[in-house]
């Protein structure tokens, strides 16, 4: 009995341990944007602020992140970006994956591998033939440019994941629908899209997720400030020498809100889709 | 449609770029472009920076692959083992390090790491400075260039890069665990087997194909490591911690832009990770008939 109590507690204290390495550098970010300069720059650094502020926030919100364009102008162009991504993906993955589930056609194993091997394709390593096609097709230096290419990216995870949750669907129910007189897509419509909307939601902000954090094509095929999205405009601000440490927080906090909440969400589902079929159960 | 002309069409004309000597007058108007043969490959291969970018890309990946899977799989084990509510709290706690985007991890670390302010330079500061001074060799850290040297570039990068995916895994060999029959590990347990030999001989081999599939997107992940190294190095002027994403990058990028040269780069990334990726297709494919 008492060796138990003495492995529980081990256990435990690696725990704590694990969870403070892995929220750390994140408490740091939101309490570094919330000291003064007094403090964040102080010879005894404090873990929580003494003197709570707003100021940066006050400061990233209000002024210039870049010289003459505004933190509102990246993060709308992030969130323009990442909405049509999800839209236009949720559309086309859902189409694709109800192919694949439902209907048997020629290459379809050839597509299911294809899907595979395009998600471990390095996006890196396209940065170059798309960016001479983006410029060949007059889309450089539009945002139009990033949603095609995220678009691209998300889809192969988004096709992969609901086909799964199009099979679960008992056949049943849409022959049952078809019975009573439904056409093909009331019955699309009506009864599938119901029964897939919570898979539907997870490949969404999946994409979001995707297009939202992005760095290196934005990075490229931009390079008029006022189109910059959020992680272009960030390498920027805090590449200068006299790093605002404190804005960077404050800049790096509102970055990362978004994707924290959608994350929270979706992460049941990228796991179970990311190792599917791994375990059997 | 739009993936096989948005992915696969690139990826053949990455390969047939990397045949041609382009520049930024190819880029402008509808000249013709040199052919180049082999030339940018051998050009390549040929150059020893080339060969320390490759075995730069090739220890890095091995060790984050390594450290990663590791944490990964004792913070599995560890989520296994706690009670209902302390699992709770260290699987949100390890969520949150999963969650924040590459770029604003890179740039608290920074920040952590920062020469004047950060908290690692006052850490080392505060050591007693005759152990530091033991130690390391000195005992003023303050201005002290965590980035400048590849040693310590690499592993800050390693630390960021490890902070941020050990998550992954550790949540995904959990998954795996919860299906493993507790009466296997009940009876080893009776037999008499410690925690080392039960992992080895029961857990691991059952979850065999969760720890494949881990190690080789691991792998792929690692290989191709862009956001945080752009951030971490503050752009592509520093050389001597090149890795072949940033490499290829640079020499497409950079004035004057090769974008042959920066192609044949990109290829040989590409293979390197197709090759990687065939070992995971034929896994996944080999599950989905076993199912």
């Amino acid at each position: 009995m008492r060796r138990r109590w003495w492995s529980r507690a081990a256990a435990n204290a690696a725990g704590v341990l694990v969870a403070l390495f892995a929220v750390f550098p994140v408490f740091w970010m939101v309490s570094t944007s919330l000291k003064p300069n007094r403090e964040i720059f102080s010879a005894t650094p404090q873990p929580v602020p003494h003197h709570p502020t707003l100021q940066h926030y006050r400061d990233v919100l209000g002024g210039d992140l870049l010289p003459g364009v505004g933190f509102g102008s990246f993060f709308r162009n992030s969130a323009i970006v990442a909405v049509a991504t999800v839209l236009a993906g949720s559309l086309v993955a859902l189409l694709a994956a109800t192919a694949v589930a439902r209907y048997r056609f020629r290459f379809r194993t050839a597509f299911l591998v294809m899907l595979l091997v395009v998600q471990m394709v390095p996006l890196e390593a396209l940065v170059i033939p798309l960016f001479l096609m983006i410029r060949r097709l007059g889309l450089y230096d539009t945002l139009a440019s990033l949603i095609l290419v995220y678009l691209a990216f998300s889809l192969p995870f988004a096709v992969w994941m609901l086909r799964g949750f199009v099979a679960a669907v008992p056949r049943d129910l849409e022959e049952a629908a078809e019975m009573d007189g439904a056409s093909r897509w009331q019955t699309f419509w009506r009864v599938l899209l119901p029964l897939v909307a919570p898979g539907l939601v997870a490949t969404s902000i999946f994409s979001f997720i995707t297009a939202w954090n992005e760095l290196i094509f934005a990075l490229t095929f931009l390079s008029d400030e006022g189109k910059y999205t959020l992680p272009v405009a960030m390498t920027f601000f805090f590449g200068r020498d006299d790093t605002a440490w404190g804005a960077v927080m404050a800049a790096s906090t509102l970055l990362t809100l978004p994707v924290m909440v959608f994350f929270l969400v979706v992460q049941r589902r990228m796991v179970s889709g990311l190792v599917s079929g791994a375990v059997k159960g | 449609m739009i993936i096989g002309g948005l992915l696969l069409w690139p990826l053949a004309q990455v390969a047939w770029m990397s045949l041609h000597d382009l520049g930024l007058r190819q880029l402008r108007g509808d000249q013709p472009w040199p052919w180049a043969g082999a030339d940018n490959y051998l050009e390549i291969l040929g150059d020893p920076f080339f060969r320390t970018v490759l075995r730069n890309t090739v220890l890095f990946a091995a060790a984050n692959v390594l450290l990663t899977m590791v944490l990964g799989t004792l913070v599995g084990l560890l989520l296994n083992r706690l009670g209902r509510r302390m699992a709770t709290v260290v699987a949100s706690a390890v969520l949150l390090a999963w969650a924040t985007p590459a770029i604003t991890g890179a740039i608290v670390w920074k920040w952590l790491f920062d020469d004047t302010s950060g908290l690692v330079t006052w850490l080392f500061n505060a050591l007693p400075d005759g152990l530091s001074r033991a130690l390391f060799g000195h005992a003023d850290w303050t201005g002290y260039g965590w980035f400048n040297s590849p040693l310590t570039f690499f592993t800050i990068l390693t630390l960021v890069v490890v902070w941020h995916s050990f998550p992954f895994v550790a949540v995904s060999v959990l998954a795996g665990l919860k299906s493993v029959p507790a009466e296997l590990l009940e009876a080893a347990r009776v037999d008499g087997a410690g925690p080392w030999r039960t992992f080895w001989q029961i857990t691991f081999p059952l979850l065999r194909p969760v720890f494949g599939i881990l190690v080789v997107l691991s792998t792929i992940w690692d290989f191709k490591v862009f956001t945080q190294q752009f951030v971490l190095a503050g752009g592509t002027q520093d050389r001597s911690t090149y890795m072949l994403a940033i490499y290829s990058y640079a020499v497409a990028f950079s004035p004057p832009p090769k974008y042959g040269l920066g192609s044949a780069i990109a290829v040989i990334l590409t293979l390197i990770l197709l090759a990687v990726t065939a070992v995971y297709v034929r896994m996944v494919l080999r599950q989905e008939e076993g199912a």
